[in-house]
């Protein structure tokens, strides 16, 4: 589904992700996660192109996302992304930010993008709120509406970019818990995360990033039983500590 | 000295005229102002550089021209332009009011393009971001996304820029454009009553502007509110 080949990445001549290369196969939950700077976020937003790389290729879904000819606002509209600081538009009601892209980008008629809209937002237990405006929710309730926001699309894959690390701790759960529930649904995720009990929860792999490169890429119980490199048994020695 | 009110009071029927061209011309200058400073600021902030330094260069120029001089500009050189590009024999006759409705235009696209390049700046990369992942188009993104907010972050420093290009109009005098300042000069002239009529004008002007100018900081006040 998502095949990420010797990808680098440079900004001007600081070199941000080296020769990177992965797999995430149809249903699959991989996880990726390393210090802060290591360039999992860079890597994540090359998926969908959000960032340029230079050198290497990713494919999506077979589609090239580094070439000329592809359309990429076709190309991105089949995977969707949730960001960090949620990015919900603040000038559009809950439901509109739901059925925006329904309509503009794969041309739904106005009520059948909204029937679709707030069925996911029902499902994200948020139905009481579809005429609030983003300002007006807690953390944790606009992340599950950009959630519902990037499902609304039908997307093949999802990227997740560190969903739970701008959330006051009551409010990871509920996040989480939806993710969970998609990942058992057998939606194909990457995830940006550190929250490490849920990989190991629903991660089939996680992949462990230091200083732009991918150290490990592991199976779920291979990286947290024996991590073969010293610097992801350090990482996970400081983050499984507490 | 006599203060004649009666002067005034004759005067009123012409003179409400002049303020009805002096509204036109403003909202005539805002809107176009607005709609081609949005292109303009689009344009500043494209990554194609040839573009950029383009509007970059207009903008600039603008802004380091008196109004007075732009308007003598557009009055007298223009037709002579015209008339030499189509071949006709004399200027061709464009008269006081169009011409300074399209100065005004163009001088105030200038000044709306940097406060609505600094409103489409203000948005965080992330929301362009948002909309990309969703498979919204550049346009898209612009119209639906950024340019909306851009524009609501912006509405108070939009309303105060409508305000001074309010008192900016009475310039068209120099042309001899019957504005609301055009029309009282000429009465003024005619009856001999400057003061009165100079009085008035700035009473009415200060009336106006000064009214809207609280009404701006309201809405400032309630727009700080809802963010």
């Amino acid at each position: 589904m998502i095949e990420i080949e010797n990808v680098s990445k440079w900004y001007g001549s600081f070199r941000v992700l080296t020769d990177c290369s992965t797999r995430v196969a149809r249903g699959e939950v991989v996880v990726v996660c390393g210090p802060s700077g290591s360039g999992k976020s860079t890597l994540i937003k090359c998926v969908n192109a959000l960032e340029p790389f230079q050198q290497g290729q990713i494919r999506l879904d077979g589609t090239p996302v580094r070439d000329p000819g592809t359309d990429l606002p076709r190309l991105r509209a089949k995977v969707g992304m949730v960001f960090q600081h949620f990015e919900l538009f603040p000038h559009l009601s809950i439901t509109r930010n739901l059925t925006l892209a329904q309509e503009k980008v794969l041309g739904r008629p106005a009520d059948e993008a909204r029937e679709r809209g707030l069925r996911l937002l029902e499902r994200v237990g948020l139905s009481a709120h579809r005429d609030k405006f983003p300002g007006q929710l807690s953390g944790g309730q606009q992340q599950r509406v950009a959630i519902a926001r990037a499902l609304s699309m039908d997307p093949v894959a999802m990227l997740f970019d560190e969903p739970t690390s701008a959330l006051d701790p009551e409010m990871i759960n509920e996040v989480l818990d939806v993710m969970v529930e998609l990942a058992h649904e057998g939606m194909t995720m990457m995830v940006v995360t550190h929250e490490m009990g849920f990989a190991r929860k629903v991660a089939d792999r996680v992949i462990f990033m230091d200083e732009g490169r991918i150290v490990e890429d592991a199976g779920t119980e291979e990286f947290f039983g024996s991590p073969r490199s010293e610097r992801a048994q350090h990482f996970l020695a400081r983050i499984l500590h507490h | 000295m006599d203060f004649d009110f009666a002067a005034i009071h004759g005067a009123l029927p012409f003179l409400w005229k002049g303020m009805l061209y002096t509204i036109e011309l403003t909202l005539y200058a805002a809107i176009g102002g607005l709609f081609f400073g949005t292109l303009l600021a689009l344009a500043r902030l494209s990554p194609w550089r040839a573009l950029s330094l383009a509007a970059a260069g207009y903008v600039n120029l603008m802004r380091s021209i008196p109004l007075v001089l732009v308007i003598f500009w557009f009055f007298f050189l223009v037709p002579v332009i015209l008339q030499v590009a189509m071949g006709h024999e004399r200027p061709p006759m464009i008269g006081a009011e169009r011409t300074a409705i399209i100065t005004f235009i163009m001088f105030e696209a200038a000044y709306f393009c940097e406060i609505m390049r600094a409103g489409i700046q203000s948005i965080p990369r992330g929301q362009v971001h948002a909309a990309q992942a969703l498979g919204l188009t550049y346009s898209q993104c612009m119209r639906l996304v950024v340019l909306p907010q851009a524009f609501r972050n912006m509405l108070p420093v939009l309303l105060t820029q409508t305000i001074i290009l309010f008192q900016d109009t009475s310039l068209v005098y120099v042309i001899s454009a019957t504005d609301f300042v055009g029309a009282a000069a000429k009465i003024a002239q005619r009856d001999g009553r400057l003061v009165e009529m100079y009085l008035f004008v700035a009473a009415v002007y200060f009336v106006i502007c000064f009214t809207l100018s609280a009404l701006v900081r309201r809405l400032q006040r309630r727009i700080a509110v809802i963010r």
